[in-house]
């Protein structure tokens, strides 16, 4: 693998060997993968990228693993829609949504955990482990199955039920908590220091996963044409897919792929019941105080970031923003979102849209941006936050008579949009 | 006070490879430091200038974030357990 150098401390620029290793064991800063970015210009093309396969697959030259058969459902190369519909509600002009819903387990984790599982195996684990708010769950059960490796989940209990089913069916062994997400985290990282032959993909071989989020960046910018927008919005949980989405646009432009280094402002996007750093931002803070979170977008549930901080960097130094947004605009970002395009998006997809809404409303996503908005989840899999919101116009009998007297009258379907 | 040191293993080259340390202290600061004067090696990794908890290390007390508690100052009793993790996981 000549394109990858080892791995490297953020923090302090230690060198580490290209092992399971997600810290510097001086001063815990993450660990980040060193590439050879002058052999990858004189190597890559969009030519190249243009026939490799229709998967993150095609970008494998930015990826750390090199394998010819890695293990592969297929995640990425989701579509990019232009969303003129939702536009005109929100006053822009150019806006696109990354549909990250139509991966083979619903969500982006499965590019993430394909890179991760790749490596993994490549390592020699047997065992594949992780913490998960659910969409990382779901997506280590299935590529785990998929790989032939055995694999272990742990979530908190109060997870909604189609994720944890989603996450069982696959045959591996599934531990519900009881505690949070961060609790889940913690008691994971413990674990990963008393089984070091499993690969905990948000743990020992998370320098690795992270990488798989740049994929979005890079088919974005293909999607459109080898162009960069000029703002994303991007939900923050751990804070990981934003650092690794502004990380991969300016990957493009040291590379040769996008003319110049791009320009693209990050905005994040959280949950009002957790925000951390929604709320650093705001109050113009270094520091990431910790939340107990309390919030329906429960894929997004992490109070204590493990790359907050370094998200909050990204935001500021691209020029972006990052607003929070309550339960019931998740719930309206989500009609919305399903009303203008008919895309149908779980709650952390209701906090993008939700958050972009205000972001344009206050004038910091502005009608004259090409503007990308990652829907990253599925919403099948949190129905519930819907139940009561939406559900039938009208419960009647099977006749004529009952249809008209339901709905003949007032029946308005409004003129075709 | 004697409570127990759970080490990630990051740091197990300062114990001798071992998982769990027992020390004295009467606040999670006090067993750190204490933590240190057997084991040199310990402050530099966990403290920062200021003598703070650096941004990448999270501390916690019978499993509770010692952030939502009193941080360093927080009083720890006979046998509870303190652990160190590495932040930088999960999402």
């Amino acid at each position: 693998m000549k394109h990858v150098v080892g791995l490297r401390c953020r923090e302090c620029g230690r060198p580490f060997p290209l092992e399971a290793l997600h810290v510097c064991d001086f001063c815990f800063g993450p660990l980040e993968v060193d590439y050879d970015y002058e052999r990858i210009a004189a190597s890559i093309t969009r030519e190249k990228i243009a026939a490799g396969p229709r998967s993150i697959w095609r970008y494998r030259e930015l990826l750390p693993v090199d394998d010819e058969a890695p293990v592969d459902l297929g995640a990425g190369f989701t579509p990019l829609v232009r969303a003129d519909r939702l536009a005109a509600e929100l006053g822009l002009g150019e806006l696109w949504i990354k549909d990250d819903t139509a991966n083979p387990t619903g969500s982006f984790k499965d590019r993430v955990v394909s890179v991760a599982l790749t490596k993994a195996r490549q390592l020699g684990f047997k065992v594949a482990a992780c913490a998960s708010t659910g969409n990382l769950a779901n997506s280590v059960a299935a590529h785990a199955a998929r790989a032939g490796m055995a694999s272990v989940v742990l979530i908190p209990k109060d997870l909604e039920d189609a994720k944890v089913i989603m996450t069982a069916v696959y045959g591996g062994t599934v531990v519900a908590v009881d505690g949070s997400y961060d609790e889940v985290n913690r008691l994971c990282a413990e674990l990963a220091s008393e089984h070091p032959s499993w690969a905990f993909v948000n743990v020992n071989v998370r320098t690795y996963y992270a990488e798989g989020s740049k994929t979005l960046a890079f088919e974005v910018a293909e999607q459109l044409g080898w162009r960069a927008p000029d703002h994303v919005v991007v939900p923050i949980a751990s804070g990981s897919q934003l650092v690794k989405v502004a990380k991969g646009f300016a990957e493009l432009g040291k590379v040769g792929l996008l003319g110049e280094a791009p320009a693209v402002r990050v905005s994040g996007a959280q949950a009002a019941g957790c925000s951390p750093v929604a709320t650093a931002f705001a109050e113009g803070s270094d520091a990431i105080r910790p939340v107990k979170p309390k919030t329906i977008a429960k894929s997004l549930s992490i109070g204590n970031p493990a790359d907050g901080w370094y998200a909050l960097q990204a935001i500021r130094q691209s020029g972006g923003s990052c607003a929070a947004v309550t339960d019931d605009e998740v719930i309206e970002g989500i009609r919305l979102l399903a009303r203008t395009e008919g895309i149908f998006a779980e709650t952390a997809g209701g906090v993008t849209i939700a958050t972009l809404a205000k972001l344009a409303a206050a004038g910091i996503v502005r009608s004259d941006e090409r503007v990308v908005a990652l829907v990253t989840g599925h919403g099948l899999k949190t129905v519930e936050a819907l139940r009561g919101s939406v559900g039938p116009t009208a419960v009647i009998a099977p006749t004529l008579d009952a249809f008209d007297r339901a709905l003949g009258a007032d029946l308005d379907l409004g003129e075709p949009r | 006070m004697s409570v127990a040191v759970r080490i990630p293993t990051q740091l197990r080259t300062l114990t001798g490879g071992s998982g769990q340390v027992a020390v004295e202290g009467g606040t999670v600061g006090e067993v750190l430091h204490a933590l240190d004067a057997g084991h040199p090696g310990f402050a530099e990794r966990l403290f920062d200038e200021g003598g703070q908890l650096r941004r990448f290390v999270n501390v916690f007390l019978a499993d509770e974030d010692v952030r939502f508690l009193q941080g360093l100052e927080t009083p720890v009793g006979e046998g509870q357990v303190v652990s160190i993790v590495p932040a930088v996981a999960g999402g």
